[in-house]
Parts: structure tokens; C-alpha cells; sequence
């Protein structure tokens, strides 16, 4: 994949955090992802369409997910709560809106944020698109940005399995 | 001031209540999407909105054009993560007033609303 497809998401992820929860981000090494198998119990998940299509992830373990919400949203949520996997969504819609604005193709769309919870989940993704994963670390614990993206391809669909 | 907050994100809505909260403003309806919004600005009579663009059912640019058709006049702000100029271009055309890019911060989303209000002269709280 094209690492400027990636570079927007290191960019993005480390301004969302910083300005809306006071969280610095560093950034691990970039690697495809060959097994497919389940991140963290926690997934944001955005679609992509337009001149790149495809799918973003932010996967988060439990209980990093549930420090990152209580910076976010000023409270304490359980992960099973309606209002927990608003949060999430919210979180992983800034940081794929603002790193498309990065990208060097310009016509791209998001679609409205998907939020699936439970360990051992997987997001497949079609076998033709690669996934690059991006291990980010905080203060609130680690963070994966899994991006699954194709220029001028048809859209890759997720399909959620719990 | 009647503000009118619409998104789909209850998060995000909480957050800019809780902005507003702080700037002074207190007199907040709250709509989830564009079809909602429409169903609330006649019986509210908003002085200020704040529309997010994706939105399930109506987005914040089809609202803000429907919206235009009966009030050319209220100020509207845009508060999204699309960042690309043309998007930015594409709602000013639209009718939109002032645009924030998500993430922001309260001095920020202060600062556009001032802006926004001395633009049509309104007077800030």
C-alpha cells in the first residue's frame, strides 16, 4: 500500500488525540497484517468510497478503551452502553475525516461509524485488499489503527463477526 | 440565545453543550440529524445552529439547503471533520456562515462563533 495512504492516519490520530483528549500518541512500525486475526475487544470501523475505497479500524483493548472514552466524553462508561460505542465511533470518524483530507487523492467519502465490542471479534476484509497496521501507545494503553484501503477499487465491505 | 446543536453523535453534542455551557450559552435543543432538525427549527426558532455534515438519514449539507429555502438569514456553522477545501466550499455554497474542523478546541469553536455572530450582527453573549 501506499504510504501516503498511511502517513495521514499517524498524522490524524495524533491530532484527534491530542486536541480532544490531551493524549500524546507515539507511533510504533507500520506493518502488513498477514493473519487476519482479531486486534483488541474493541473496534471503531469507517468505510471509504470514492477514487480509494475501503475500511478504517481503530481497535482498542477493553479497558484503554474505556480510559479513552472517560478523556473524551468527561465520564465514566461501561463498554456494553449505547453512549460508549457513540464515543468510539465519534473518536475513529475524526481521525478518518481528517487524515482523507490528507490523502493525495482527493474525492474520497466516509461512511457513519460502525462500533463492534467483545473480545475476539474479526473484521474481515476482502483477501484482494491489503491491511497495514499502525501500533500507536499511550498513556491510556495501546491503540491499533488498521487501514484497509485500494485506489480505484470496488468498496471493501466489512463483515463483522463476533 | 436559542442554539440549535445537530449531530448524530450524542458524545459530540454533550461536548459542545458543554463548551457553549462554559461561554455562557445555556438555551440548547438538541437534533440527532438533518430530518430531526427540520421537524424542530419551526418550533424552536433558532438564533444560532451548529450542523455536523454525516448524518444518517439527512446530512448537515442537505439540511442546511432545505433550511435555506425558508431562512436565509440565521447564522449556521458547520462542525465536522471534512477538511478538504472543496467540502469547506461546497457548504459555504450552501448557505453555511462559518465552518470548524473537528477536532477542536473551546477557544476555537468560541472564536468562530464570535466571529459568526459579529458577521451578522448579532451580539455575542
Amino acid at each position: 500500500m501506499d504510504p501516503a495512504f498511511i502517513v495521514p492516519f499517524i498524522t490524524s490520530i495524533q491530532n484527534v488525540f491530542s486536541t480532544m483528549l490531551q493524549l500524546p500518541v507515539e507511533i510504533g512500525e507500520p506493518a502488513v497484517k498477514v493473519d487476519r486475526q482479531p486486534t483488541f475487544d474493541v473496534s471503531g470501523i469507517i468505510g471509504m468510497s470514492g477514487d480509494v475505497t475501503g475500511t478504517i479500524i481503530l481497535s482498542f483493548p477493553r479497558a484503554t478503551a474505556e480510559r479513552v472514552v472517560q478523556l473524551f466524553a468527561g465520564m465514566s462508561m461501561s463498554a456494553d452502553s449505547a453512549d460508549f460505542a457513540d464515543a468510539i465511533g465519534e473518536l475513529v470518524n475524526m481521525v478518518s475525516g481528517n487524515a482523507k483530507a490528507l490523502f493525495p487523492t482527493k474525492a474520497v467519502s466516509i461512511s457513519c461509524p460502525s462500533v463492534v465490542v467483545g473480545t475476539g471479534h474479526t473484521v474481515a476484509i476482502p483477501s484482494d485488499t491489503p491491511v497495514v497496521c499502525v501500533p500507536c501507545s499511550t498513556d491510556c494503553g495501546n491503540v491499533m489503527i488498521e487501514v484497509a484501503l485500494k485506489v480505484n477499487a470496488d468498496s471493501a465491505r466489512p463483515v463483522v463477526r463476533a | 440565545m436559542r442554539i440549535m446543536l445537530i449531530d448524530d453523535s450524542k458524545t459530540m453534542r454533550n461536548i459542545q453543550r458543554s463548551v457553549l455551557g462554559q461561554l455562557g450559552y445555556t438555551e440548547i435543543e438538541e437534533a440527532c440529524d438533518g430530518e430531526d432538525a427540520l421537524s424542530k427549527v419551526g418550533a424552536y426558532k433558532p438564533q444560532l445552529l451548529l450542523v455536523d455534515w454525516n448524518m444518517p438519514k439527512m446530512d448537515g449539507l442537505s439540511f442546511v439547503k432545505a433550511y435555506r429555502q425558508s431562512d436565509r438569514t440565521t447564522p449556521v456553522i458547520m462542525v465536522t471533520t471534512e477538511a478538504e477545501k472543496s467540502r469547506v466550499i461546497e457548504a459555504i455554497k450552501a448557505g453555511v456562515n462559518n465552518y470548524v474542523i473537528k477536532p477542536f478546541t473551546p477557544d476555537l469553536l468560541y472564536q468562530r462563533i464570535n466571529e459568526t455572530l459579529a458577521k451578522c450582527g448579532m451580539a455575542a453573549t
